[in-house]
């Protein structure tokens, strides 16, 4: 099955998360990935979804059925810039800091804790470099990871604006935060 | 407005603005508040109080399935709301514009697993097309607002509004200048007119079209556009379980019901025929058969106002999102001249003439009265729907509602639908048994002055005939009901008998006698045993000033037929010859 890069732009409401999540696990696909987060509008948070399916119209399909979700594409064939940040904490005795500190800058990775034997270390890039860094670094024991899924990005003017889709006029009713 | 109100009385007034005038249900701790507030609005705002919330939800469904308004149902916290889960689920199978409104503990409890609490916005959120949890009065002019506009806009569905009852207690200044804010919310109601242009040249160049009609033309409330459509291009009209009364059966290209019980003649032209235009349907599973032999020569259209429907069982090679009566009315516009017609109702004449000759072989409804193996019997089922059928086609001015398995089949292969749209009632999507006693409650209220029939089967009779107190405390004189009794959960026997040497686990099925049932639920009762009897039977109905049940005790094992197994192509029936 091919994995497909999702973007979506949702509605800011609470349970929407959970729709989106619910809605893909009972349509029998599995979710790799899955980051969430503010889009450029208050009100329109943002969504880079990884899944495997050879259904992904229907996904992208039944995902607009969600009242919430305003925008969803599958970018996998864009041109698009996609980015995974992973943090790692290593066992880091003395005597391979400096080949873990060396190996870091190759990899434009930050060293950012350093304990009495161990290291935190946070790594930002294409998947598959992260995927690399973390086969180079595995050899010295790795603690903890925490990796935080993929975002994505359309280059060039196409996209994903979340402010056109914002409404001008609220009229002067409430317009309720529904939390 | 500018004067305090309390929450619940902000929900009286919000229902009142968006024309609600039923409401169905139960009241519960949670709920309380707005029960207290609904007193004052007793006059404008009717409850029906109904002995089990699955009943309050299906009522609610007959009333919103027969009218096309928004039916409204209640619910306190824990039991009540998780009561209300079927009707839901069966009004999001079916697109049902229905509103659950649903008592919740007090916010400052939420979460702490108080007195009847249950996350019923976490158990609903897959079977409905909405829900809400609203823990603040302020919120609640908006969130009714919304939630009735998007239970009755697109594709209808049900939407649950959870209310914590200190958000229904707490007194505030409403503001009632809205604008709903649904960027993601815009359904496509006019269809894209390169697509109509392509649909047309496609059925133009047709040698053997079709045209399947579903719930989206009763919906759309395109019945006279449908017709127009069909007769301009003299193409047969197939309707579904759903699309029942959106194409009277006795228009001459009417040829019936397709599917799993369809008719052999509507079920072949499928498999030959080269368009297929399926205006409103969703090519369900039961209609399909296996989804991968079906219509194997067709070109599919496809019109449905959910795209998410449109390629997901069947392919189609002109896609059109849009609401069925736009898209007729939009098919009718484009309409090319009379004479560029000319091939068309040529081909379709001599296509029109192989189905009938078809149904001559296969006999369709006819194979019923004349079988065989009925000779023998008391009562067959058959007769019972012979009598009905008459009666009504006499009588007029009915709807009929019906409860799921065989008795729901022969229903719709037995009755002449003549009687237009919202007049055949049944739960289908989700095939709810103990659907039909409770929805005629709906119907009945919706429409006083016709005769409402509900065909049932004992056992799903048995599942929700408690209603019967809510009918008689309501003074509903309107509804007759008909138990095709045969003292078996029929529609598993007969597969059972066909597909698992008659290893009858679990369907043999005693009841009351249900006619003393009725006596005591202060309804008249009448037994039939005998095909002689049926006739008077329906007369007494007719004559009683008040609901009636008939307890027809049919011939115990009967099959529905004609028959596709299940996943198997609906070119493989299973026929009985007459």
């Amino acid at each position: 099955m091919k994995k497909h890069t999702i973007v979506a732009l949702v509605q800011d409401r609470p349970g929407v998360l959970t729709r989106v999540a619910g809605l893909i696990r009972r349509r029998g696909y599995n979710i790799e990935s899955l980051a969430v987060g503010h889009s450029e509008q208050p009100e329109i948070s943002r969504l880079t979804l990884v899944i495997e399916s050879d259904h992904v119209e229907q996904v992208v399909k039944q995902l607009y059925r969600l009242i919430e979700v305003i925008k969803v594409s599958d970018v996998t064939d864009d041109p698009i810039v996609e980015r995974e940040m992973v943090v790692l904490k290593l066992h880091a005795p003395s005597s391979v800091r400096h080949e873990i500190v060396s190996m870091s800058g190759v990899f434009e990775a930050k060293i950012v804790d350093v304990g009495a034997s161990t290291m935190i270390v946070e790594m930002t890039g294409t998947p598959s470099k992260v995927e690399n860094f973390i086969e180079v670094v595995r050899g010295y024991g790795i603690k903890e990871m925490m990796r935080t899924g993929r975002i994505a990005m359309v280059r060039g003017a196409r996209g994903h604006n979340a402010s056109e889709y914002v409404e001008n006029a609220n009229g002067s009713g409430v317009v309720p935060t529904l939390n | 407005m500018s004067e305090q109100m309390t929450g619940a009385q902000i929900m009286c007034e919000a229902l009142i603005r968006e024309g609600v005038e039923v409401m169905f249900g139960i009241p519960g701790g949670a709920i309380m508040p707005f029960y207290f507030a609904m007193w004052e609005y007793r006059d404008r705002l009717r409850h029906v109080l109904c002995r089990h919330e699955q009943g309050a939800g299906h009522a609610a469904e007959g009333y919103a399935r027969s009218t096309g308004r928004i039916g409204v149902c209640i619910g306190t916290s824990g039991p009540g709301v998780t009561n209300l889960v079927t009707p839901i689920a069966d009004a999001m199978m079916d697109s049902t514009p229905l509103l659950a409104i649903c008592g919740q503990v007090g916010s400052h409890v939420l979460g702490k697993d108080a007195f009847q609490e249950t996350d019923i916005t976490g158990i609903t959120m897959p079977i409905t097309k909405h829900n809400y949890l609203v823990k603040d009065a302020n919120e609640l002019p908006y969130v009714f607002k919304e939630a009735i506009h998007i239970a009755t806009t697109g594709r209808p569905g049900p939407v649950l509004i959870d209310i914590t009852k200190d958000a229904m207690q707490k007194s505030i200044v409403p503001n009632w200048d809205i604008k709903l804010n649904l960027p993601g919310y815009k359904p496509t109601y006019q269809p894209n007119r390169k697509q109509i242009r392509e649909a047309l040249k496609l059925l133009l160049q047709a040698k053997k079209p079709l045209i399947i009609a579903g719930n989206g033309v009763i919906m759309s409330g395109a019945a006279d556009e449908l017709r127009h459509f069909a007769e301009k291009l003299r193409i047969p009209v197939i309707t579904t379980l759903h699309g029942i009364g959106s194409f009277p059966e006795e228009h001459p290209l009417s040829i019936g019901m397709p599917g799993m019980h369809g008719w052999v003649h509507v079920n072949r032209a499928i498999q030959t025929c080269d368009v297929l235009f399926n205006i409103g349907g969703r090519f369900d599973d039961r209609v399909t058969g296996k989804a991968s032999t079906f219509a194997p020569n067709a070109k599919v259209i496809h019109v449905d106002i959910d795209p998410s429907e449109i390629g997901k069982n069947v392919k189609v090679t002109v896609p059109i999102v849009g609401d069925a009566r736009a898209t007729l009315l939009a098919l009718l516009e484009e309409m090319p001249a009379r004479e560029e017609l000319a091939d068309l109702h040529s081909a379709a004449s001599d296509w029109m003439e192989h189905i009938r000759e078809m149904q001559d072989k296969h006999q369709g409804k006819q194979q019923y009265v004349n079988r065989a193996d009925t000779l023998h019997m008391t009562l067959p089922p058959h007769d019972v729907y012979e009598k009905i059928n008459q009666t009504l086609a006499l009588r007029g001015n009915y709807r009929v509602v019906s409860d799921v398995g065989q008795h729901q089949m022969w229903a719709a292969q037995l009755l002449d639908w003549n009687a237009g749209p919202r007049t055949h009632i049944t739960s289908g999507g989700a095939a709810t048994m103990g659907f039909s006693v409770p929805a005629s409650l709906g119907v009945a209220i919706a429409h006083p002055d016709e005769t409402i029939w509900v065909i049932c089967g004992d056992g799903g009779f048995q599942m929700t005939n408690q209603e019967m107190a809510t009918i008689h405390q309501e003074g509903i004189k309107n509804i007759k009901v008909a138990i095709i009794n045969n003292g078996y959960l029929g529609m598993v026997r007969q597969w059972q008998e066909l597909f698992e040497n008659k290893r009858y686990s679990g369907t043999p099925l005693s009841g009351p006698d249900f006619a003393k049932l009725a006596e005591a639920y202060h309804w008249k009762g009448l037994t039939v045993e005998h095909s002689d009897q049926v006739q008077a039977a329906i007369d007494e109905a007719y004559a009683t000033d008040g609901p009636v049940l008939i307890d027809f005790r049919v011939e115990r094992e009967v099959n529905v037929f004609p028959m596709v197994p299940q996943n198997s192509s609906i070119g493989d029936m299973i026929t009985v010859d007459p």
